[in-house]
């Protein structure tokens, strides 16, 4: 192979760097970045644990654009690192192309499956956390109205939003879910201003208590909710505190839990390409209680979330995922 | 050459780079004040992007998307038009590219589906510069205002297509099928003897680009409607005074430049991603602004400008590879630089220059 000095001298470093121990793992977060308050930091805080546990070090690289992705993989590859996680599901066909290129590389993908033999894939329920929120929404609001907020109108966020509604349809099926995306464009997950508005007019409507599913939109979203004096849910991270007592919980996406886990596995040798599905059962999915949010969920509240996330668990609530078939029955 | 006047090559040549000289001086500093080097900044740019083969190749794969876009906002600038819906109107394109693609890939080769492609690109990009056109010929609604709010209506109908429409079923991607052969356009390296990209995914669109380039130059400086476009840039009371229709030009000039903006997709859809996908344009369209101001609005020009700037999309990946303080965002940076000292300061530096060049020709000038 003639094509690069560049590359080589990067074999050659990684080579050294790896010599005693093993691969050092690789992070590629999602279009947004390390620290948009959301899916990628949840990414970030999972591989800063295992830094911090193990003493080792990982790279990591932002992409601006989703065509960055494939040249973001390589390089990490070409550079020796493995395993390189890949954070989202816009990167799953850049992930595919790169696991072909490095056969030898371990690569895997949160959000996304893709079916290679190099290549672990982690994908969520997100459905059934969404389920959770609902039904806590339904059971908070005083007005019989709650809302939503989206990022934009494609197959995860409407999966999302259909475990919401089957939630609160689970407390009364009179309970009116308002429901509103940000864009269409990349800025729908960027965009808090526009989150304040949609989360207002929702106010305005009736809503009190409003969930987001809109990434940095989102922050804008709980933001007007507590202006408001009204409830907000948060999703991905724990996002009580941002506004302690007017955030009535986080749904949780353990994306932290995910990569984690991937760079442990690889360390300790137990690392093997295989479909990862995460939901409440197995610990991908949870929501949180701690002191911001302690009083704003009762009692009642607390056993209907509980016995419904063991009735999931259990397989004896179907979580409907409007992602198979586009469909939302209630 | 006439007094205030540079000579030409200083005007095309020295002149952007004494501006792109200016920006990597600034943009130095910055790099100076995160507290990294910028001599081995630049290294690591210019080395990244022309110092391996693989990095050429990126660099001249998104060159080629620049080379479109930029084109299609220069051919409107002759034309005293500011079209910055290249966004919106490659957005489109791409609907053309994957149409054609999605309909022939399986049945013909890729140099039939070409054409098609080639066509479709072109036809949607136009149709989504022509109500804007329109407008602004009749009702005198200024594009600038319309293409921007062009660029939102083609981000909502393509997410609408793509999520309701043409996605795979059961994929939770808003994206087409991937093409089969016969919708993927040969690498450049398979086409040209002799050469090797690595794999980096410039292809056959690059010689499209500089076909294109070619075009715009005939267009523009050797065609009757060539003249008249540039006529009714410089002054629209003399053109119509001169028998020349402004509606006419004003829909025909943004048709070309929406139908070149389009071509892009070319490039990205069945070039590269070999599928059809949302925000596939990402800010290339925007980029091309920038481009066409920095290449003088001439195809030569427009195409080192897109090279440039294929530099600083291909460099600074690396240079946020190499050093990681310096993020995605200083690239963002440095190209804002670019365009602030090519385009709003671009007679910051001319004054100073003609002096130079006054006192330089004065004693050749004035006979003794």
């Amino acid at each position: 192979m003639t094509r690069s000095p560049c590359l080589l001298a990067g074999l050659v470093l990684a080579a050294i760097l790896s010599s005693a121990a093993v691969a050092e793992p690789a992070l590629v977060y999602s279009v947004g970045g390390r620290f948009d308050g959301s899916f990628n930091e949840a990414a970030w805080r999972g591989a800063e644990r295992f830094a911090k546990e193990t003493g080792e070090s990982y790279r990591d690289f932002e992409i601006a654009r989703d065509a960055d992705s494939l040249q973001a993989l390589r390089s990490f590859a070409a550079r020796g690192l493995s395993p390189v996680v890949a954070i989202g599901f816009n990167q799953a066909s850049a992930v595919d192309a790169a696991a072909k290129d490095y056969p030898q590389t371990s690569f895997s993908i949160v959000d996304m499956v893709v079916e290679a033999p190099n290549v672990r894939s982690v994908v969520f329920r997100e459905h059934e956390g969404a389920y959770i929120a609902g039904l806590l929404a339904a059971m908070a609001s005083q007005t019989g109205t709650i809302g939503f907020v989206g990022g934009m109108d494609i197959p995860i966020i409407r999966r999302f939003l259909c475990g919401y509604r089957q939630g609160a349809a689970s407390i009364s099926a009179d309970t009116r879910v308002l429901f509103n995306m940000a864009g269409d464009t990349p800025a729908a997950f960027a965009d808090p201003a526009r989150g304040a508005e949609l989360a207002r007019s929702q106010i305005a409507r009736g809503a009190d208590v409003v969930i987001q599913a809109a990434g940095g939109t989102g922050i804008g979203v709980l933001q007007a909710v507590a202006d408001a004096g009204k409830l907000g849910i948060g999703t991905d991270s724990n996002q009580n505190g941002l506004h302690p007592g007017k955030v009535l919980t986080s749904i949780r996406k353990r994306v932290d839990v995910a990569v984690h886990r991937n760079f442990s596995d690889a360390r300790d040798g137990k690392w093997s390409a295989d479909v990862q599905v995460l939901g409440l059962a197995e610990g991908g999915m949870d929501w949180v209680i701690d002191a911001d949010n302690r009083k704003l969920v009762t009692p009642a509240m607390e056993a209907a979330a509980r016995a419904a996330e063991t009735a999931i668990s259990e397989g004896r609530i179907q979580v409907h995922d409007a992602a198979s078939d586009g469909e939302c029955p209630l | 050459m006439t007094a205030g006047q540079l000579p030409r090559w200083a005007d095309y040549i020295l002149m952007p780079a004494i501006n792109v000289a200016a920006a990597f001086i600034v943009s130095g500093l910055v790099v100076l004040l995160i507290g990294e080097n910028p001599i081995e900044a630049v290294k690591v740019l210019v080395w990244g992007s022309l110092g391996w083969n693989e990095g050429i190749g990126f660099t001249l794969f998104y060159a080629t998307n620049f080379i479109f876009t930029g084109l299609a906002v220069a051919i409107a600038f002759h034309a005293g038009l500011f079209n910055i819906g290249g966004e919106g109107q490659a957005y489109l394109g791409g609907l053309g590219v994957a149409l054609a693609c999605l309909a022939l890939d399986r049945y013909v080769p890729w140099w039939v589906t070409l054409p098609f492609a080639v066509a479709g690109a072109a036809a949607f990009g136009a149709a989504w510069a022509f109500i804007p056109a329109v407008l602004q010929a009749k009702r005198g609604s200024h594009v600038v205002i319309t293409t921007i709010m062009f660029n939102f209506i083609a981000a909502s109908l393509m997410v609408y297509l793509l999520v309701n429409v043409m996605s795979k079923p059961g994929s939770m991607q808003p994206e087409t099928r991937t093409f089969e052969d016969g919708g993927r356009l040969p690498l450049l390296q398979d086409v040209l003897p002799f050469t090797d990209f690595g794999s980096a995914p410039v292809n056959f669109s690059f010689l499209l680009a500089l076909a294109a380039c070619l075009f715009v130059w005939v267009l523009v400086w050797r065609t009757r409607l060539g003249y008249e476009i540039r006529t009714f840039g410089a002054n629209q009371t003399a053109a119509v005074y001169a028998g020349i229709s402004p509606v006419r030009i004003t829909v025909v000039t943004m048709l070309i430049s929406g139908g070149l903006a389009g071509m892009m997709a070319i490039n990205e859809i069945m070039g590269s991603q070999h599928r059809l996908l949302i925000e596939f344009v990402s800010g290339y369209g925007f980029v091309g602004i920038a481009v066409a101001l920095m290449g003088r609005a001439h195809p030569v020009g427009i195409v080192f400008a897109a090279i440039l700037f294929g530099m600083l999309y291909q460099g600074g990946a690396e240079l946020a590879f190499e050093m990681p303080a310096i993020t995605r965002d200083m690239i963002v940076v440095i190209q804002g630089l670019v365009i602030l000292f090519a385009g709003a300061l671009e007679h910051m530096f001319r004054p100073a220059l003609l002096r130079v060049f006054g006192v330089l020709s004065a004693p050749a000038g004035t006979p003794a």
